[in-house]
């Protein structure tokens, strides 16, 4: 291997660690709420990344983690935004009516 | 013996339903058993958050008033829109006759008493109006978007049964 393209590939190397080590952009994502089921939730989630919770029932559902870590109301009609913080899956659920569940997979 | 009442009144239009689609409920009908039976479990729910005093059954109770109101809130705007005017028919009547009954019956309770006789009957109320709505009601249903207003309830009345159930294992 000659120097110059040792020195391009460590080039890349170091870009490639530089672009992994940046933090991602921010996200939105929405979950719909309606006919007393959640909707898709997003198959890519990164810490830090905001969830917007929709409710288009005519009921007040919740967003409720099992684990207790989010527990966000959902008056009938009302939106809200809920930024993920920690890694992993969370089991949610609707207190109110608690056939409605969901999986968020957090990623780092 | 009243839930007999009821239920055979419920299932009078299915049995006849069968044999002569005819005989069948009428969209005008089934928004009239659907509204009278969301309304008797309102009434039913403020007559539990007046008399209990315990948190489970309150907190139930307030569910049940406010799902119960909005689907029926609803499910008047809709009939509305369609220029459907709601029919009394034999079903509501019995559904009516028989939640005044308990009424009476559960005003005479108290207590721990009462709260276990109101979660007993919220449970097999809710499995009696779930029966209706998926063998005969939602069937029979001829408008598509009543019919789809019907499955909700019939999603969120199942969730009550269940939900009921789970207090009222609390009261064994
Ligand atoms: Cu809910």
């Amino acid at each position: 291997m000659t120097a110059l393209i040792k020195l391009a590939l460590t080039g890349v190397l170091v870009a490639g660690t530089a672009l992994a080590a940046m933090p991602a952009f921010a996200a939105d994502y929405t979950i719909v709420i309606d006919k007393m089921k959640f909707g898709p939730v997003p198959a890519e989630l990164h810490a830090g990344d905001t969830v917007i919770w929709q409710n288009n029932d005519i009921f007040r559902h919740s967003a409720t983690a099992r684990d207790k870590s989010f527990d966000v109301d959902l008056p009938a009609g009302t939106e809200v935004r809920m930024v993920v913080g920690a890694v992993g899956s969370l089991d949610f659920f609707c207190k109110f009516h608690p056939g409605m569940t969901g999986t968020l997979v957090i990623a780092p | 013996m009243i839930r007999t009442t009821v239920l055979a009144a419920l299932l009078a239009f299915g049995m006849a339903g069968v044999g002569a689609a005819a005989d069948a409920p009428t969209d005008p009908q089934i928004a009239h058993i659907a509204y009278t039976a969301g309304q008797i479990d309102v009434v039913a729910a403020e007559q539990a958050i007046k008399k209990s005093t315990n948190a489970d059954i309150i907190a139930f109770a307030t569910l049940m008033a406010a799902d119960h109101k909005a689907v029926n809130d609803q499910a008047l705007a809709l009939v509305t829109k369609l220029g459907v005017t709601p029919e009394d028919n034999p079903t509501s009547q019995a559904l009516s006759q028989a939640a005044a009954d308990k009424l009476a019956e559960l005003d005479k309770l108290d207590g721990a008493a009462f709260d276990k006789a109101y979660i007993a009957n919220e449970v097999a109320y809710h499995a009696t109006v779930n029966g209706a709505l998926s063998s005969v009601l939602i069937p029979s249903a001829q408008n598509a978007e009543f019919k789809e207003l019907l499955k909700t309830g019939l999603t969120l009345f199942t969730e009550h049964q269940h939900h009921a159930e789970m207090v009222a294992a609390k009261f064994q």
